[in-house]
This record gives C-alpha cells, structure tokens and sequence, in this order.
C-alpha cells in the first residue's frame, strides 16, 4: 500500500467539499474492494474520505411502498433486518450471500453499487427491483445509474445517499457462485410489482448487470419457474474466461432465472 | 497396543502445541525480529521468459532506506552458485539428466514470471518495495512455452540450451518386453489420457526468513519457515555459499504448514543470507501471498497415457504407462525425483499385474518450478491405477469392489514388478470394512431417491498404496539420490526425571510434540507431561533429514526408540548397581527397575538422579549422565494403504457436484493417536477433493502468464466443499520398525482424487460421460454432459 492521506468528515457536505478539493482522493465506505486494490498496489489515492463517521448514511427505513437503505448500511445489517425480511426477502438472501462473514460485516450497500463490479451482487438487487439512487445531488433510476465495467453515472464528487427499493409483489434472487471467489459467475434477481410488470437483472455475465429483455417477456407472459427455464439466452450477452465459456454463462442465466422465480414464488 | 499409562499410545491427548498456537503465542518466522534488522525485498519478472538486457539500479539505489541492491551479477562476481538438485535421474541411454543452473537471481534471461532479478535491501519493507519498482529492467521479450503436453515438439522455445526440446530426461522404469507380449495377448485393453492438474501449495504461513551474521563468531543464523532445518543447511553452505557447516545454524520454529513446498532450498533465503554479511546487518524477508503463487514449487502437472491390459476374467496382465511430467523452469530441490523415483515404483498399487513399463519425460518450461506436493507422485501414480481399473471394470461389465478384489496382493511380502517389495497389509480388510461403512448395500435406493430430486448420484472406489518412511539410504543412493534418508533422535533424561527429546523430524501440523510424548512416556513409564520434544534447530538437534512423505514416525519416531533403549540399558547397569545386583537380572517394567522375580526395584527418575549425582555409582564403569543419541536408517519402506468410496450428487442442469458422502478405510499399521491420526486423514481428503474439484494453476500457454495468481482465480477447498467424512482404521502392524507404524500424513490426498473423479463419472455414465477432466468443476462437468448428449 502507497502512503496517503486520511479524512473522515462528519458530513455529506464536508465529505463532498473535501473530494472536491482533493485531486486523488477516493471515499471510502467499507473499503471491501478499494483497501484490497491498494493493498495490491491496484489503487493509489492521495486521499481517503472515510464515510464512516456520516450518521446520515446509515439505517433502514420504510417510507410508503419502499424501503430506504442508507448507502453505509453493512451487507450484514441489511441481512439480518427485520424490515427488509417482511418487506423483501429476496433482498435480505442477496445481502446474506455477499462474500464472507467479515465482508458482510465491513461491506455496504453504497460502496458496492458505487464501484459496480460485474459480479457483484448488490448491482442485480438495486436493477432488478428498479430501485432508485438517491446521492448528494439528484435521485437516478437504476437503468440510468449502471453504466458498465465499473462504471456508474456518478459524477466526481457525487456521493450516494441512499437506495429506494420499491417493494414487489414478489422477487427472487439466484446466484451461482464462482468455485474460487465466490462472487457471482451468475446471479439473477426477478421482481413482479404489485403492477405486474417484471424486471429480471443479470450480475455476472457481461461487462455490468443488464436487464434481461428476453426473460422479461417470458415472464410476463407467464411467471413460472418453467417459462424462464425455457428461455435461450444468447451467449453473445455473456463473457467467457477461464472460469466459465460464454455459452456456459448464457445456459446459467436461464437457470438462475428459472431458481430465482421458483424462491419468488416461495 | 494398549495405553500403560495416561497418554500413552492409544490415547488421544489434546496436542500440546495446541495452547500456545490457539492463543497466539506461537513463535512464527516473521515474529523473529533481531535489533537493527533491514528488509528485502524481490524484484520478481514480469515475463514467462525474457533476455534481460540491462538492470539500472541507480534510482533505486538513492531511493530512501536503501541499504543495498543485488542483481545476478553481484553473485556472479562473488562466485555465489546455483540451487542444487537433490536426485540425479539417469535416462534411457544411460545419460545423466540435464541440469540447468538455477541462480538465485536471473543471469541473463528470466525463465518464468516471478523469477528473481533483483533484491533490495532497505530499512524497512515498504522502502524496499518502492525502490523495487524504482528498477528499470530492460526485457527482450521471448516466446514462452507452458503446456507439458506439446513443449518438448521440436520448433518450441527452449528454455535452456543445454536441454533440447526442453527435455531434461526420458527415464523408463519395469520390464518393456514383458509388458509389450502381455498385450499382444490380452482380451482387453483400457486406454485412458488425462492430465493430472497443476496445483499451488498455499500453506497458511507465507515463506519467510531472517537471516543474521556475527561478526564475532563469523557465523550465520538463519530462521527460516521450513520443513527440514539440517537438509537447508546442507545444501545451502555444501552448495552453494561454500560456507563451513558449523558456522551456519537453521533455525526452523513454528511453521504454518508446509506440504512439501517447504522442504526445498530457495533462492530467497540463501540470497539474504549471503547478504546478511555483505551489508553486516540482519535481513528479514516475508513473502507476500501473491509472490507465493508464483516462487513457491507447484505441484503434480503430468500428461498422461495410460493402458491397462486384462485377460477375459478382469485380471490383470500389464500395465503401460507413458508421462510427461512438467519441472517448470528449474530443477527445484526433489523435483527429477517426484514424477519418477516416487511415482512408477507405486504402479503395482495394491494388485498383483505382474508385468509394468513407465516411461516419464521430464520436461522444462516456463512455469514456477514443480516439486514434491502432499503425496508426491503417489497421487499422481494412485491415479493411474484407479482409474484405469474403474474404467476397466465398467468397460468389461464387473463390479468394481469384484474387479479389485480379484487383483489384491494377498501373500506378504510380496516383491513388484516395479522394484518395491511389501512387507504387509491386508487389502480385503479395509475394501470390506469401507463397503460396509458407506452402506454401498443401499446405494441404488439413493440413486432412485436423489433422481426424484432431479440429482444424479454416483459411487467412486479408490484402493491406494504409498511408499513412505524415506527411505533405506543405500537402496535411495542407488536409484540417484544425494542424500541420506536417516533420522537422529536424541533422548535427553534430566536429572529430576523429566526427559527433553530433541528430534530432526520438524513438526508444522502433524503434532510430533505429542505423538513422540507419548511413545517416550509409554516406554519409559513417566508422565506424558515429563516429556517436552524439540524439533527444527540445527543448533540444538544432533541431526535431522527432516518431514516429507510420511516420514516422522516410522522413521524419526524409530530413531527415538532406539536413543531410549539405550537409556534403558544404561539406566538397568545403574539400577543393578543401586540394586546390588547383575546387570543381567534387571529388567525394565512400567518406570521402574526391577531385579527379575524379586520385589526389589529403583524407579526411573531415582535412576536418573544418581546418573547425575553419582554418589553411589559406578564410575569406575559406566559414566555419569543418561542423554543418548541414536541414528536410524530404514531397512525399507512402509507401505501405508486403504480404500476409499465417494458419492456424490450432480445437477445435471448447472454441472455442480456435491460430495455427499466420504468412507476412508486405512491401514497406517498401529497408531498411537488417534485422534491426531484423524485429523491428518481429514486435513488430506480436503487436499484430495480440492485437487479433484477445485484446485487449477491456470497458465496462458502462449505467454506463460499465470492466470490463476491468487484466491480470486485459485479455488481452495473450504470447510462447505467436504462432507462430514467416515474415517475407519484397520491395523497390520509394519514388520520392520519397532513401533509397527506406516505413516498417515498423505493418504487423505493419495487416495482420494480417482474416487471422486470414479463417482462423478458413475453418476453420469448413463448420459454416455466418459471421462471428466480434473479439477471437476461445474463448467467442465456440464461440458462433460453437453458433449455426450451432441
């Protein structure tokens, strides 16, 4: 790890102020994913702004027809929360089922959708139930919010706030995880709304989660384990590496949807 | 054998080293600090294989900390040599192997990524690290070669020179005619091709040294996390410093596990040695897990092609195998041995084929170095025989305990036809006590029952052999080797009776500091808690050739036995003495000197005292003190053996496979602690299943790149990848050592990986699955079933 510099404001203000100013500076949330890159040598911020100390940005509160997750709530909190249990189920198992013990405890809910790795979990969870970013600046829908490989429409200086999940009528969410890493080789998160409309989010396949037109048209059509299973994804949506071929990739996608809808469906 | 005493063998006493590693109290070579110690740190290449056409140090070398910088040149200069290789191979013409030199920083040319350029020495870590990458190395860039399958085809990059076609030996081991008539005349032939994959040790505990000169004994200490303190030494001042022995002391203290990729000299701890005196200050170095991945010795990586010939019944005729085995870029320490020495002998595995023909290429590329792994050659040959004998089997239509039992080796001792003679076992024992325990009775109605489940269940046999307890010296020289295979063992009785011993089998998991406390306390009927047992320190322990291969207690655990009959012979000369009677009416029972068929007798720490206070003692005779020392050479190898049975669930729709059961049946001859026995045997059934579904060292063939360089890419077996395994023992003492013990350190990861690559093809040969590559991974199992259903 390079030397550098460390802040921890004890406000949103201060903390946008301060990346503002800083010219390398980076936020830190959980630091699950950046400290791992520094350690490594992978990162080199001039600055760290520790999130940690903004009260503001943690907690879990239900507000009409949805639940509003602050961006520093623990994968582990969310897990564990008697509201997001009731309310969403599918959500809590996501959050269950984020790497281990030590980074569901350190890990959160900002900081994962912020650096939106291709194989994280959090980022089926938020496009999957359309949910909306709320950050210091404005609140972005979930389609307009992912921008591919690591890539967000956050702007420099633009924190998260906190995430609006709206709660479905039902929801699902399926991983199969990579044998070394754990994350998601695939991860499917399924939602109905009270509307109806389904949305099916993707994690693990391609270059960012993507929305699944194909599945979500099967499924409109019938929402049954069965419907998604009959799905054939095309493996020119999915990468291929030495973990998994595209083709392989495509086939899981099917039947992590196919799961996903049979745990919505209880 | 029966426990005399508490904690004695039999009993399953909680290890003693156990408090102090539970607790943190553990001495581990980065916990070493000596005062006014540097840091260093490698520059290691980037490249598979690269000229290296200039090194610029000077930013470098102003950069803050620095305290030196060495490249290949400076040992150059100071005529520093190469790492030694342990075993001359001697190929089918009679010719010595090739030996490349290994330097300890690249000379020239860069053979693999993570090859040693330069290291710098600074005040501390993170100032060594920033000047490193203050290094400007001026690469030409070479082609690589990666793949053992295709790298000896001429018109391949050479990684030497004096290697041609990157061979370092072509060996052949048995009878080539024997084995060519027997198949000319057999009803079958099964054929299998596979490649056995490469793995990455990944002891808990990273390599780590410290290395100290005084300048006033003009000597050298050196802490360094490694399974055989005295074999470093050796190799290290004979070899390659040019150092005296009694100037260099190893000190190996607690280390965080080994599985052979501690056992070989590296570069890394003789450079810092070197350099301990060149700049006249301590130097510590700690490997960092990413640099582990690629310096320390990998292991397995063998294509092969394998033929089992039978007549109508399913016995078995001859066997012929053919294998390129993967060195990696250097010969490391035991490599030239591991994929031969250690590998065709075991081809007989527990049958009676009386005809075998191996050949082995050994074959250098630009990978780390591959050398001896947790079994060494033994899985790798345990393999080829059991799958080869499940696939026969299946192809022929006979049950696979049936096939097995047909071909048991049933009279003892019985000689191979690949050079090893078994000196007993009782295979029929452990295949029988393993069926029972893994219900096979039940197994059809769990296969309907899982198939209602949409889960494809299979069964897998495994009846291993390994050669352990390295090994009779003579017969070890004879076939190339360049060191003894002894063990020393010195029983130190103190005055008050309590006993130190001192032994040259290093402990780095296996328990030694109980196992030998409980053997010492049984025989000399004292207190377990009498016993204390020092291990891995040259300056402490007489001699030692260290922990490998299932050695410990057949060998060290001997050489004890043999330094405490010599304490109990002097102590009866002592006892007839304060006895007033013949030396040869004493006899030794249950910690007391008895005159035979009399109630007179003198307990063992009396004894001991008057050995130390010898008031009334017979100098005139016998000198004081009672601290004996015995050596011992093996007069052949044990031969530990079992059966395993797998099953496992598969889902056909994503590939996953689930072990869901695990019977190991072994026979380790006696035990003397069970518990610790258990533990090994689980430790290497996790090994086995993690080679057979997890573990890949993933090389990009056409840049040598590692792809799998850290736990991302890199699949370690956890605690949910096992089930709940059933281990069982059944005992036939070994017939040439006093304790009867055969080893147990390396059956777990022998047997295990034809199991379950048996049972996961069981599961699937309905589908037409043929063969699955190991590692079985989901990916590779639905590839497996996609092919078959195309």
């Amino acid at each position: 790890m390079y030397a550098f510099q460390y802040h921890r404001p004890a406000s949103l203000g201060e903390a946008a102020t301060l990346l503002g100013k800083l010219g390398d500076g980076k936020a830190l949330a959980g630091g699950q994913t950046l400290v791992a890159a520094m350690k490594l040598r992978l990162a080199q911020p001039s600055d760290l702004v520790d999130l940690g100390g903004i009260a503001e940005l943690a907690g879990i509160q239900a507000d009409g027809d949805a639940l509003v997750i602050g961006a520093l709530t623990r994968h582990a909190d969310v897990a564990a929360s008697a509201d997001v249990r009731k309310r969403i189920p599918a959500l809590a198992h996501l959050a269950g089922g984020i790497g281990d013990r030590q980074v569901r405890a350190a890990g959160t809910l900002g900081g994962s959708i912020a650096n939106n790795d291709p194989a994280a979990d959090y980022p089926a969870g938020v496009l999957g139930l359309g949910a909306s970013v709320v950050t210091s600046q404005r609140s972005l829908g979930a389609d307009e919010f992912f921008k591919g490989l690591y890539e967000t429409a956050l702007k420099p200086g633009e924190l998260i706030k906190s995430v609006s999940f709206p709660v479905p009528k039902r929801a699902g969410y399926a991983k199969f995880a990579n044998p070394a890493s754990r994350f998601a080789l695939i991860g499917v998160f399924v939602s109905q709304a009270a509307s109806g409309a389904v949305r099916v989010a993707v994690t693990g396949a391609g270059n960012g989660v993507f929305r699944s037109a194909e599945l979500e048209k099967a499924l409109t059509a019938s929402f049954t384990p069965d419907a998604a299973g009959a799905v054939k994804v095309p493996a020119g949506s999915c990468n291929g590496d030495l973990h998994a071929s595209a083709e392989y990739r495509a086939h899981l996608v099917s039947v992590m949807a196919k799961r996903a809808v049979a745990a919505a469906l209880g | 054998m029966g426990a005399n005493i508490p904690n004695g063998i039999g009993a399953s006493p909680r290890r003693k080293e156990d408090q102090r590693f539970l607790t943190g109290a553990g001495n581990y070579t980065d916990d070493i600090n000596i005062q006014g110690q540097t840091y260093a740190c490698f520059l290691r290449s980037p490249h598979a294989h690269a000229r290296i056409r200039k090194i610029d140090t000077q930013a470098a070398a102003a950069a803050p900390g620095v305290v030196a910088i060495f490249t290949g040149a400076d040992l150059a200069e100071a005529k520093v040599g190469g790492l030694p290789c342990g075993w001359l191979i001697t190929d089918v013409n009679g010719q010595p192997m090739k030996e490349p030199p290994h330097p300890l920083l690249a000379q020239g040319k860069a053979n693999h990524v993570g090859d040693q350029v330069a290291v710098v020495i600074a005040e501390t870590y993170l100032q060594a690290k920033d000047a490193v990458e203050l290094i400007e190395v001026d690469y030409d860039v070479l082609d690589a070669v990666a793949d053992v399958a295709t790298a000896t085809q001429p018109g391949k990059p050479q990684v030497h020179d004096i290697a041609p076609n990157n061979t370092c030996y072509v060996w052949g081991h048995g009878d080539k005619a024997a084995v060519d008539k027997a198949f000319a005349g057999a009803a079958h032939v099964t054929t299998l091709e596979f490649r056995n994959n490469r793995l990455i040790p990944n002891a808990i505990e990273p390599r780590a040294a410290v290395a100290q000169y005084s300048r006033s004994e003009d000597a050298y200490t050196l802490h360094v996390s490694n399974q055989n303190p005295h074999v470093e030494r050796l190799l290290m001042t004979a070899f390659v410093l040019g150092l005296p022995e009694h100037k260099v002391r190893v000190i190996a203290p607690d280390v965080g596990g080994g599985f052979g990729s501690k056992i070989f000299l590296y570069a890394e701890e003789t450079v810092i040695t070197w350099a301990a005196k060149r700049v006249n200050r301590p130097i510590k170095w700690t490997c960092e897990r990413s640099e582990s991945f690629m310096s320390d010795a990998h292991g397995r990586d063998h294509a092969t092609k394998a033929e089992l010939a039978l007549d109508k019944d399913g016995k078995f005729l001859a066997m012929r195998v053919n294998t390129k085995a993967n060195l990696g870029a250097y010969l490391s320490t035991f490599a030239s041995s591991v994929p031969t020495i250690l590998y065709a002998t075991l081809l007989a595995g527990q049958y009676t084929t009386p005809a075998i023909y191996a050949e082995v290429t050994g074959v250098f590329t630009n990978t780390v170095p591959v050398d001896a792994y947790r079994g060494a050659g033994r899985p790798e040959a345990t393999f080829v025989v059991e799958r080869l004998v499940s696939k026969a089997a299946l192809e022929m239509g006979i049950d696979q305990a049936e096939i097995r039992r047909r071909n048991f080796i049933k009279a003892f001792p019985y000689a191979t036809p690949v050079g090893l003679t078994y000196d007993t076992g009782n295979y029929e024992a452990t295949l029988a006590a393993a069926t029972k325990i893994a219900d096979v009775a039940g197994f059809p109605a769990r296969r309907e029952e899982a198939k209602k489940r949409g889960k494809l269940r299979g069964i897998g046999y495994s009846c291993y052999i390994e050669a352990c307890g390295l090994a009779p010296s003579n017969i070890a020289g004879a076939l190339g080797a360049r060191a003894g295979l002894f063990e020393a063992g010195e029983v130190r009785v103190h005055p008050t009776g309590s006993v130190t011993v001192f032994t040259g089998s290093h402990s780095h998991g296996q328990g030694h500091e109980t196992t030998f406390a409980q053997v010492v306390a049984e025989r000399l009927g004292i207190p377990f808690e009498s016993v204390d047992v020092v291990h891995g320190d040259t300056g402490r322990i007489p001699f030692g050739m260290g922990t490998y291969g299932s050695r410990s207690l057949s060998v060290g655990g001997t050489a004890i036995m043999k330094a405490i009959d010599k304490v109990v012979a002097k102590g009866k000369k002592i006892a007839a003495h304060l006895l007033e009677a013949a030396d040869s009416d004493i006899v030794f029972e249950n910690g007391n000197f008895k005159v035979a068929g009399t109630d007179k007798q003198v307990a063992f720490g009396q004894v001991a005292f008057a050995a130390y206070v010898p008031h009334n003692y017979p100098l005139d005779k016998l000198e004081p003190g009672l601290n004996e020392t015995a050596f011992y050479d093996p007069t052949n190898f044990t031969y530990p053996a079992g059966s395993h049975i797998c099953e496992v669930e598969v889902d056909p729709e994503t590939g996953v496979t689930k072990v869901v059961n695990y019977v190991a049946s072994d026979d380790f001859g006696n035990i003397i602690n069970p518990m610790i026995v258990e533990g090994q045997v689980h430790g290497g059934l996790a090994q086995g299943i993690g080679q057979a579904l997890l573990e890949q060292a993933v090389y990009d063939y056409e840049t040598g790149q590692l792809l799998s360089g850290s736990f991302t890419d890199y699949a370690m077996p956890r605690a949910d990848d096992v089930p709940s395994f059933k281990v069982d023992t059944q005992v036939t003492p070994c017939t040439h050592n006093p304790l009867g013990v055969k080893g147990c350190g390396e059956a777990g990861a022998i047997g295990s990986p034809p199991a379950v690559i048996s049972a996961i093809i069981d599961a699937l040969k309905d589908l037409g699955v043929k063969e699955v590559p190991m590692p079985a991974t989901p990916y590779r199992v639905w590839q497996a079933i996609q092919s078959a259903r195309a």
